[in-house]
């Protein structure tokens, strides 16, 4: 196989090479813990304290309240758990929506086992959250309010700067998990009012296991790992020092590149939209249209399954993703697919490709080229699509 | 979960290279089995002859790769068989035959055998005669509980 066609930056990102040379050192001859007393280590955390700022800047905060952790997952898992223990005098109630990634969903779901109540916002059909059914569910003892910057599936950006000025006005907290929008879309979390932002290094070209969470000055939040002093007592653990220069020089990368970027992917993005709707019958697009991510793409092919699409996009070397049920372990489709009203049936034949800087228009032809010939050819095994054709042959 | 690495060779083969995928003019008996809601729906014609043997079985299939190898697979082991042999090929005999599933696919082996018993269930009821050892197979296979004890 020669082609690679790389179509699933959502799921993770290749780190940069710019990003494994600024790591390097620390790897090696700087590999003191900047929590040591002599001069080796403390131009160490010197080092680490430049990052913070950088990436501070980046997002318009104060070195101060940027947080290290591990990645997207622990950010989340902190920003609620941490604030739920920390305010668990003031009230027990938190607002989220049905289309959070699992690592929101799931620790929400073990707060309300903890004896926390959620209100989970639905969403309408381009997967946007309705301010209005937000202001009805905020209640007194709402503490929290979080909802997702970009949808990680089907690329939808919900209202952000209104959410956070709502949640100020109820003197709520206002989380975001970032995940998917940090370095895709420009984010100043004082001009859009957010308390806490949660963001993971991999999905912009750092590497794996490293994230941090954004804290507004002045929030009472409770640790999640109770360890030494590290991040201000706030999160224990040997400080990442290597994975906070990656993550401080792929933000620098993003933060160089973003409008040209997103210009690039946007135009990119919808080539391969115009060309799946023009020439695949039966493609619903998922997500809304112009509220999207830059690099997003997904539909709904109907009449067929998600893994066999994989597995025989696969074969052409092209790397993508579904949200069918196969695809998950479960028998269940992706709940963001059903939250926007997809039916299982159609649910089961998502596709998601997500674009970089690197995907080429030459891929795209390729992709939506052998997309089309492998659709064809599940439809004819498909006795969903035989009684289609049968059916709609009788009406006509 | 990386699927491509966890199928078995033949699983791959089977469906890249699906057997006797399509649908039958005049068949002696068809079937349909399974649920979209879950993502698998296997449909299963047959050609019967008046001997009581299986000329020909075709498929069509929509669901994952496991389900598609299972049902390609289904078809090849009755091909030639009597009615009373064809009864005999469990979703064991499937599975094993593809150089076994992933656990979370187990189930697709079961819709396979399903599908041969729903295909013959029709040919019997078209003949008015009882096939011995033949139950009416359930349309959806979440109704059985032997599908709820291959997922644990």
């Amino acid at each position: 196989m020669d082609r690679f066609i790389y179509l699933d930056n959502a799921a993770t990102t290749k780190t940069s090479p710019e990003v494994i040379e600024a790591m390097r050192p620390y790897f090696g001859e700087l590999f003191g813990n900047p929590a040591s007393a002599y001069t080796f280590a403390g131009n160490i955390n010197s080092d680490v304290d430049r990052a913070r700022k950088a990436i501070a800047g980046f997002i318009n905060a104060s070195a101060d309240e940027i947080y290290f952790t591990s990645g997207g997952s622990e950010s989340d898992n902190w920003a609620l758990k941490g604030t739920a223990f920390a305010l668990k005098n003031k009230g027990k109630h938190i607002i989220t929506t049905v289309i959070e990634h699992h690592a929101i969903l799931n620790a929400c779901n073990y707060l309300e086992r903890s004896g926390y109540d959620v209100t989970y916002l639905s969403v309408d059909e381009n997967g946007l959250i309705s301010l209005e059914e937000l202001k009805a569910a905020i209640r007194p003892d709402t503490i929290l309010i979080s909802v997702m910057f970009a949808n990680n599936e089907i690329g939808t950006i919900e209202p952000i700067t209104e959410i956070g000025r709502i949640a100020h006005e109820h003197g709520i907290l206002f989380h975001t998990d970032a995940v998917q929008a940090y370095g895709h879309i420009p984010i100043d979390v004082k001009h859009l009012g957010i308390d806490m932002l949660s963001v993971s290094g991999h999905k912009i070209n750092a590497p794996k296991g490293i994230g941090f969470l954004y804290i507004r000055k002045g929030i009472k939040i409770e640790p999640l790992i109770h360890g030494g002093s590290q991040e201000r007592g706030k999160r224990g653990g040997t400080t990442n020092v290597a994975g906070i220069i990656g993550l401080a020089k792929a933000t620098e990368l993003a933060a160089e590149s973003l409008d040209k970027r997103a210009e690039y992917e946007r135009e990119l993005r919808d080539y391969l939209i115009g060309r799946i709707e023009n020439e695949i019958p039966y493609a619903l697009l998922n997500g809304d249209r112009s509220k999207r991510l830059p690099n997003n793409v997904n539909f709904c092919f109907r009449f067929i399954e998600g893994e066999s699409m994989l597995l025989l996009l696969d074969q052409y070397g092209i790397c993508a993703s579904s949200g069918s049920a196969c695809t998950s372990g479960s028998l269940d489709p992706s709940h963001v697919l059903l939250a926007i009203g997809r039916p299982h049936e159609i649910a089961h034949g998502s596709l998601r490709l997500t674009l970089s800087e690197e995907t080429r228009k030459d891929d795209i032809d390729f992709t939506v080229d052998t997309l089309k010939h492998i659709i064809e050819r599940l439809r004819s095994m498909s006795p969903l699509y035989e009684d289609f054709i049968k059916e709609k042959r009788a009406g006509a | 979960m990386s699927q491509t690495t966890e199928y078995s060779k033949k699983v791959l083969d089977h469906f890249m290279n699906p057997r006797n995928v399509g649908e039958m003019e005049d068949p002696s008996g068809v079937g349909t089995v399974g649920n979209a809601k879950c993502g698998d729906i296997m449909r299963m014609y047959l050609d019967i002859d008046e001997d009581g043997v299986i000329r020909e079985a075709k498929f069509k299939t929509f669901g994952c790769g496991a389900a598609v190898a299972t049902s390609s697979m289904a078809t090849e082991l009755i091909k030639g068989k009597t009615i009373k042999e064809a009864l005999q090929i469990t979703n064991q005999a499937v599975a094993e035959a593809l150089d076994g599933l992933p656990k979370i696919k187990l189930h697709c082996s079961l819709l396979a055998e399903q599908a041969i018993h729903a295909a013959l269930w029709d040919y019997a009821e078209r003949h008015g005669i009882t096939i011995e050892g033949l139950t009416k197979p359930v349309n959806d296979i979440d109704e059985t509980e032997e599908f709820y004890q291959m997922e644990e």
